[in-house]
């Protein structure tokens, strides 16, 4: 299965992900979050709005690669993929 | 006395309670986040705050246990299928502002929050959602007589409308030109009535639940704009209060003065008095029982939003905005550059806080006549509420 790796921030919204080796089903980057949302629900929304699109300032990674679809995140995963979901910071 | 008060900042929640005396502030939740509003539902207790995560969208937070932990809320979404026509942005070379663009509606920004009877909640949101709640924020439906109004377009999920809208946008909507519901008034005889005040496109009223809206500008004055009083002149009221004990009356302010109505914002009269600063301002705040007592923050002017000559004062009128007297005592007057933001006065029971964006917290429990302060290094205030 993917494993799953989240920027620290996204720990503090949901603790229950926190300190453990994530590994969901999925073979598209849209299914991973899905399955990541069905462990800690509401999840799903601080990545993406309400039409499933990759909020502005939030990248996900499969590898290496930057997703290229951000509309609808149909990017494949691999079972032997890491899948990485980290955001800009920035302001003060 | 068992006040409490709310603050929501650019950094998180804060309870300010009354200590030996003292009003002191703590961090309640949220630190490190933007809280755009927070406010206690009296029917139930529950407090809520408005997030603006940024990055991770607007999010609903509540507490059930008086502020000690909070959790997110089941979350407001806009429904599949609702569009909306975003205002051209202002033109920045002259040559003509284009056609509006028809876009599908994401939610933005949750702005301000109101409480009804038997579990009723309403959020005002950009892009211009109000949305409603029967059973305590449990579940949000987008009310869509406000939605589909014909001022926007008309009914947008079914196809492309009219063509147009009405509504301008706000520099509020995190980044888009997009309108913003900020104020939502209940009228305490039935909560069928309610009236919306929307960043920029004035007051509607519906008297049937929110099925039908009309607009309820009548009396207010654009100033910049060719036609100063037509109903679509881009009315950009800041809030607008009702008086709980005279629902008749309303006070807004706005870029353009300040406003009371007598016949529930079917007329409105303008009521500033500029040689005496009190002209441009955010907040308003009026009296429970006498609707001819009102207090504002005033600023300079909209060009300059800062206190007038690095003073900060309070005007209160005592009678229906013929008269205001500069309340004083207990604020700084040299160096104090405070703005007040549109939530971030409030009154109960004769206690008035209000907090600035400078991060001064100031309390007066005696109608505003004298003032202490509560803090002087919260983050930029948002939102103070009493609960």
């Amino acid at each position: 299965m993917p494993r799953v790796e989240l920027t620290s921030h996204l720990y503090q919204f949901f603790p229950a992900l926190a300190g453990r080796a994530l590994a969901v089903e999925g073979r598209t980057v849209a299914e991973v979050v899905r399955a990541v949302d069905a462990l800690a629900p509401g999840f799903g929304f601080y990545v993406c709005d309400e039409a499933g699109r990759l909020r502005q300032h939030v990248l996900i990674y499969v590898g290496e690669e930057r997703v290229r679809d951000r509309a609808t995140l149909g990017d494949p995963v691999r079972p032997d993929d890491r899948v990485l979901i980290v955001q800009a910071l920035s302001g003060g | 006395m068992n006040l409490r008060i709310l603050v929501g900042t650019r950094k998180g929640t804060f309870l300010v309670t009354r200590q030996n005396g003292r009003w002191r502030p703590h961090l309640a939740g949220h630190g490190g986040q933007g809280v755009n509003y927070a406010a206690a539902d009296p029917e139930t207790g529950t407090l809520w705050a408005l997030l603006g995560h940024g990055h991770w969208g607007a999010k609903l937070s509540r507490s059930t246990d008086g502020g000690a932990t909070w959790a997110d809320a089941p979350q407001i979404r806009y429904p599949e299928g609702a569009r909306h026509y975003l205002p051209p942005p202002p033109s920045e070379t002259g040559a003509g502002e284009g056609a509006p663009t028809l876009k599908p509606a994401t939610l933005l920004k949750l702005w301000t929050m109101a409480f009804g009877p038997g579990g009723r909640v309403w959020v005002g949101t950009i892009p211009g959602g109000l949305f409603e709640s029967r059973d305590g924020g449990e579940t949000f439906e987008l009310n869509r007589g406000l939605w589909d109004h014909e001022s926007r377009g008309g009914d947008l999920f079914a196809g492309p409308g009219n063509g147009t809208t009405k509504w301008f946008g706000t520099p509020a909507a995190e980044g888009e030109f997009a309108p913003g519901i900020h104020s939502i008034v209940v009228d305490p005889r039935t909560p069928d009535r309610l009236w919306v005040a929307i960043s920029t496109a004035g007051v509607f009223e519906t008297t049937d639940g929110g099925r039908t809206w009309r607009t309820r500008n009548q009396g207010l004055t654009m100033d910049y704009s060719p036609n100063p009083g037509d109903e679509w002149a881009g009315h950009d009221p800041h809030a607008v209060v009702q008086c709980a004990g005279q629902p008749d009356v309303l006070w807004q302010q706005n870029h353009c003065g300040v406003f009371v109505s007598e016949d529930g914002a079917a007329t409105w009269r303008k009521v500033s008095r500029p040689e005496q600063g009190v002209h441009f301002g955010f907040p308003v705040a009026v009296d429970p029982e006498d609707g001819r007592t009102a207090w504002l923050v005033p600023g300079k002017s909209d060009m300059q939003r800062t206190t007038l000559d690095g003073a900060l004062f309070v005007a209160r009128t005592r009678d229906g905005g013929a008269s205001w007297e500069a309340l004083r005592a207990g604020l700084p007057q040299e160096h104090a550059y405070d703005v007040v933001y549109r939530h971030a006065l409030d009154h109960r029971a004769g206690v008035l806080a209000f907090g600035s964006t400078t991060g001064n917290l100031y309390v007066s429990e005696d109608r505003g006549e004298t003032w202490q302060a509560a803090a002087h290094n919260l983050p930029p205030v948002y939102s103070v509420r009493f609960a």
